[in-house]
């Protein structure tokens, strides 16, 4: 904020980029009269000395966005979500209800410990890796791509029943390899813009890249709606899009890697509250 | 026979023709934090330096560079310093450095991207694989525009 005011007073300029673009520096998020987490002091091994959800990067009006389930356009894809859950597929014409039952106790919590170990499989799942298991093995459905409304529509739903509750991931035992993976694609430069995600996002959050304001990169509000995207989005689908702005060959969606970062992000985000379904711009 | 002649005059001038005088990324050497000799024969020209700045898909210097100079101009990023005054900091020489290779000549850690390098780099996206973000061109196009931004 000093560095902010400094630079406004040297050229004036920044408060022409900057107008509607940051927002007020205490506002809470609060949804239903419940206060969220979107700061808290980092713990000693943290790169930060606070984390900060990327709810406060946004304008006054995209956060306004988020604090009214009726206005928030994610809530209609977690609806969709709701009504899969209830829908009979695969071959045995079951519905995840008829195993789950009710997704308020039965789904509570999960989405604040993804990526998750998988016991079965013996591999680090993300949520929709976890869906899609079920789906084949217990529902004898058809697996669904990982960026399919559908299965945006059942994270969202999914991670909705953990809404409020703190970012708790595992990165010990089998996760441990997994982590530090994730922490080595984390600090690693890639593409013709030769950057790591740790340039904007960790040493530069705060600040205006061109008419963005750089968060930390946190993943608690995932699916999100994004405004530019006109719709939902995965995790999986932002490490692309960042990838791709800096001129690098992404991951795959669902890969090994993109799981890896998505465990060190979480990691990262530790103590937040899980917002999903969140919006962004 | 003569197909053979031919084509291998036909080739020899098309790669001298692409490259008119210009130094290929490898052969630019950064001595003392400078680049002394230009990239290319034709002098940069400050005018269309100033287009490649703003341009988003080259420099795209103003996502992370504060430019009084282009007040008129939205959303000026804050990564990096005000480019105020550069020319006061800093010789075309060592501009020329900082802008083929950011990394050799202001610190290995830094965000901004070398401008004038084609190799080295991980996972690059296939349609800019083995090429420079700007041309030698361009480059001494921005430079001759940044010698202009003077504080007095
Ligand atoms: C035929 C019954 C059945 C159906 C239908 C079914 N599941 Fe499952 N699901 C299970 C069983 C059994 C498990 C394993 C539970 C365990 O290991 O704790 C499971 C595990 C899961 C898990 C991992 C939970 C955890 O805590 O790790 C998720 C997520 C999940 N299912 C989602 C779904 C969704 C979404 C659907 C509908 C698209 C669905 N399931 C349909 C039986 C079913
Ligand atoms: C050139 C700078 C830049 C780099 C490098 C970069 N990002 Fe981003 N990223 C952005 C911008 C700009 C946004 C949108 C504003 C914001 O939330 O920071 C963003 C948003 C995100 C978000 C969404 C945050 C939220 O709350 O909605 C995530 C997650 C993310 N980035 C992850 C990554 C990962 C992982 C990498 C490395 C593979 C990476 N980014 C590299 C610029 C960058
Ligand atoms: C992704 C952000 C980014 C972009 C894009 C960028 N720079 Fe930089 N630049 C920086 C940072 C950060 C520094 C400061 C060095 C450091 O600490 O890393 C810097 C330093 C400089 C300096 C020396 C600092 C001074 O003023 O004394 C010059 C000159 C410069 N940049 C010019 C440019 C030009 C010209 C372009 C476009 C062709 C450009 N930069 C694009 C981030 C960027």
């Amino acid at each position: 904020m000093r560095k902010l005011l400094a630079l406004g007073l040297v050229g004036g300029l920044l408060a022409v980029g900057a107008q509607g673009v940051m927002a007020d520096e205490n506002a809470e998020l609060v949804i239903d009269g419940k206060t969220f987490v979107t700061k808290l002091k980092a713990p000693a091994d943290s790169p930060f000395d606070e984390i900060l959800s990327g709810w406060r990067f946004r304008t006054d009006e995209t956060q306004a966005l988020q604090l009214d389930d009726f206005e928030n356009p994610a809530m209609i894809s977690a609806q969709y979500g709701e009504e899969l859950w209830n829908t009979a597929d695969g071959a045995d014409g079951k519905s995840c209800a008829d195993c789950h039952g009710d997704a308020s106790e039965s789904m509570k919590g999960l989405r604040a410990q993804m990526p998750k170990w998988h016991e079965g499989k013996k591999t680090l799942f993300a949520l929709e890796d976890h869906i899609n298991w079920s789906r084949e093995e217990h529902q004898k459905a058809k697996p669904w791509k990982w960026e399919s409304q559908e299965m945006v529509a059942m994270t969202a739903y999914i991670g909705l029943q953990s809404r409020g509750m703190p970012v708790n991931v595992k990165i010990d035992g089998p996760a441990q390899e997994w982590w530090e993976k994730g922490k080595e694609l984390y600090y690693t430069r890639v593409g013709q813009l030769d950057m790591a995600c740790s340039h904007c996002h960790e040493n530069n959050y705060g600040n205006m890249v061109r008419a963005d304001h750089l968060s930390q990169g946190q993943i608690n509000g995932f699916p999100v709606y994004r405004l530019k995207w006109q719709g939902m989005g995965s995790i999986h689908r932002r490490f692309k899009g960042c990838m791709d702005n800096i001129r690098a060959t992404p991951y795959k969606r669902g890969s090994d890697e993109f799981t890896a970062l998505e465990l060190y992000l979480a990691s990262r985000g530790q103590g937040l509250s899980v917002e999903t379904p969140a919006l962004r711009n | 026979m003569r197909i053979v002649v031919t084509t291998a005059l036909a080739l020899l001038i098309g790669v001298s023709g692409a490259n008119a005088g210009a130094m290929k990324p490898g052969e630019v050497k950064i001595v003392d934090g400078a680049v002394a000799t230009p990239l290319t024969d034709q002098a940069g020209d400050p005018e269309k330096g100033r287009q490649w700045f703003l341009g988003r898909k080259l420099g795209n210097c103003l996502a992370c560079h504060v430019n009084s100079d282009m007040a008129k101009e939205p959303y000026h990023g804050e990564v990096g310093p005000p480019l105020d005054g550069v020319a006061d900091r800093w010789t075309p020489a060592e501009l020329r450095a900082i802008l083929v290779n950011s990394k050799e000549a202001l610190s290995p850690d830094t965000i901004m991207p070398s401008f004038y390098r084609d190799s080295g780099f991980n996972r690059v996206a296939e349609q800019f694989a083995g090429k420079t973000i700007l041309t030698a061109q361009q480059v001494e196009d921005v430079i001759a525009y940044l010698t202009t931004l003077k504080e007095k």
